[in-house]
């Protein structure tokens, strides 16, 4: 049963067609990269199942829930609120928060969250201490402990971009999607990206990652899609789109990253 | 003769208003500018074209002027009504304002006039919080209402503290305009000698408390510009 699934998904912005008809699908623990040069439509397909776009045709589900079917039907603004919890997003420029710090840009959206629960006044304290606990066991992961109390204009790039991959992980998203993580980063600084990614693919975390790391999406992906002036012009294993391109496109491209 | 005392003790009389008339100005303007803030940047158009054009008019008369059509325009409306016979319910209500205290009319004019440009302020405080601001709340599953108290606001109170903190100086003495419609502030307390005793000095005396006074306020903003200095937006 696929988690991800998008069918025919078009989108426009004003007279630019960026997607003219783009589907796939995902299952859980897959590792999806998709590649492609700029303006090819890979970040508007992110912006587009994160609820950023609303698309101009098509359909979404993520975990059995519709996101976008195409209807007209408006839908309210919590219901949208509740499914953008099944999906995460992490941000070329990372977007933290600057007052807070490290572990209140991870704790901030859960305890507003949380104050809907219905158990919320009786397990006030629980809840908390829970979403308290969990911002410090992903600090932990991505190896950011002793900066817990930092602010984020205290970190480097690398830093900011692993607390805001915790962020998105607070809310326990079954896809996370990841906009090109490391191209606001010096070069030195996107390996503890990588590495952080990679452990999440390890633990079998589903992930869509837009991305120009060509050896860092051959190691990591187990499907790979490489998009072309708004339509999927190639797609399959890391091995069939790098080593065995079918199209031209996607020979010219790849051979780009090739020295 | 006029003693010293005496004459510091009307200086602080009319000080006394000046602060009313600049505390009450705040108190009521911040909130109202904000509101015409949200006005300026709606997405219905004839309501951002209606609250611009209102700002155009109030920024681009001066603040003197709009205390005497406050004060003395209810007046003209009310004798215009009489010679009419209009029974115009707007106008009615016009023309009750004409038996408005002086110092109501200047709270009105003042708040209006401040309002304006302290909205013009705000828009371009809130305008300049990167969109990204907004995107991370949203697909944090925040409202729109939370990611504007808990993320938004902040940064824009960073940002415009310095020229919140102009604008508030400004207002310190603007209150001295009030006199044009004969309220009794500092000015005019120190002014009063002149005519009573031949003294200028009373009035020149005056500045001593307009310096005390934005002296602390650039104090306080300093204060409050040192406590939001441990971020950068």
């Amino acid at each position: 049963m696929s988690v991800l699934e998008v069918k025919d998904l078009k989108k426009s912005f004003g007279k630019t067609e960026v997607l003219k008809g783009v589907s796939f699908t995902l299952d859980e623990g897959e590792v999806l990269s998709i590649i492609g040069s700029s303006g090819s439509g890979k970040t508007t397909i992110l912006r587009c199942i994160n609820q950023l776009e609303i698309p101009n045709s098509g359909y979404i589900s993520v975990g059995g829930e519709i996101f976008f079917d195409g209807t007209a039907e408006k839908e309210n603004a919590k219901q949208r609120r509740m499914k953008q919890r099944l999906v995460g997003l992490v941000f070329q420029d990372f977007h933290l928060f600057p007052q807070y710090n490290v572990h209140d840009n991870l704790t901030l959206a859960a305890k507003l969250l949380a104050k809907e629960r219905e158990d919320y006044k009786e397990n006030k304290k629980n809840i908390i201490a829970d979403i308290e606990a969990k911002a410090d066991e992903l600090l932990k992961k991505v190896g950011l402990s002793e900066k817990k109390d930092s602010y984020p204009c205290q970190l480097s790039g690398g830093q900011k971009q692993r607390v805001s991959i915790a962020r998105a992980l607070m809310l326990e998203p079954k896809v996370l999607f990841f906009d090109e993580p490391t191209s606001a980063l010096d070069p030195e600084l996107t390996g503890e990206i990588l590495k952080v990614i990679k452990s999440l693919a390890d633990e079998n975390m589903t992930m869509v990652i837009v991305t120009h790391e060509m050896s860092f999406a051959k190691a990591v992906s187990t499907k790979v899609i490489f998009m072309d002036d708004g339509v999927i012009a190639e797609e399959g294993t890391p091995e069939d789109v790098f080593d065995n391109p079918k199209s031209e496109r996607t020979k010219a491209f790849i051979s780009k990253f090739e020295d | 003769m006029v003693t010293v005392a005496e004459v510091f003790r009307a200086l602080f009389e009319g000080f006394v208003v000046s602060v009313e008339i600049f505390a009450l100005t705040l108190l009521f303007a911040i909130p109202l500018g904000l509101v015409i803030s949200f006005g300026s940047m709606s997405k219905f158009k004839p309501l951002k074209y209606v609250v611009k054009f209102f700002i155009w008019v109030i920024r681009g008369t001066p603040l003197m002027l709009q205390l005497i059509v406050i004060f003395y325009g209810p007046g003209l409306i009310a004798t215009w009504a009489v010679n009419t016979g209009s029974t115009n319910p707007l106008v009615m209500w016009l023309a009750t304002w004409t038996v408005m205290e002086r110092f109501t009319a200047v709270i009105i004019s003042f708040v209006i006039n401040y309002a304006c440009y302290f909205s013009e302020i705000f828009r371009g405080g809130i305008e300049s919080i990167p969109k990204g601001q907004y995107e991370a709340g949203q697909v944090l599953g925040m409202t729109k209402t939370q990611v504007f108290f808990k993320v938004v606001l902040l940064q824009v109170v960073k940002n415009i503290i310095p020229p919140m903190s102009n604008e508030i100086i400004t207002l310190v003495k603007d209150t001295s305009l009030a006199r044009v419609i004969s309220v009794y502030e500092l000015i005019w307390a120190g002014q009063a000698f002149i005519k009573s005793d031949g003294l200028l000095w009373p009035l020149m005396t005056t500045a001593i408390f307009y310096l005390a006074f934005s002296g602390l306020l650039t104090f306080v903003f300093g204060k409050i510009e040192k406590k939001l200095d441990y971020y950068k937006n």
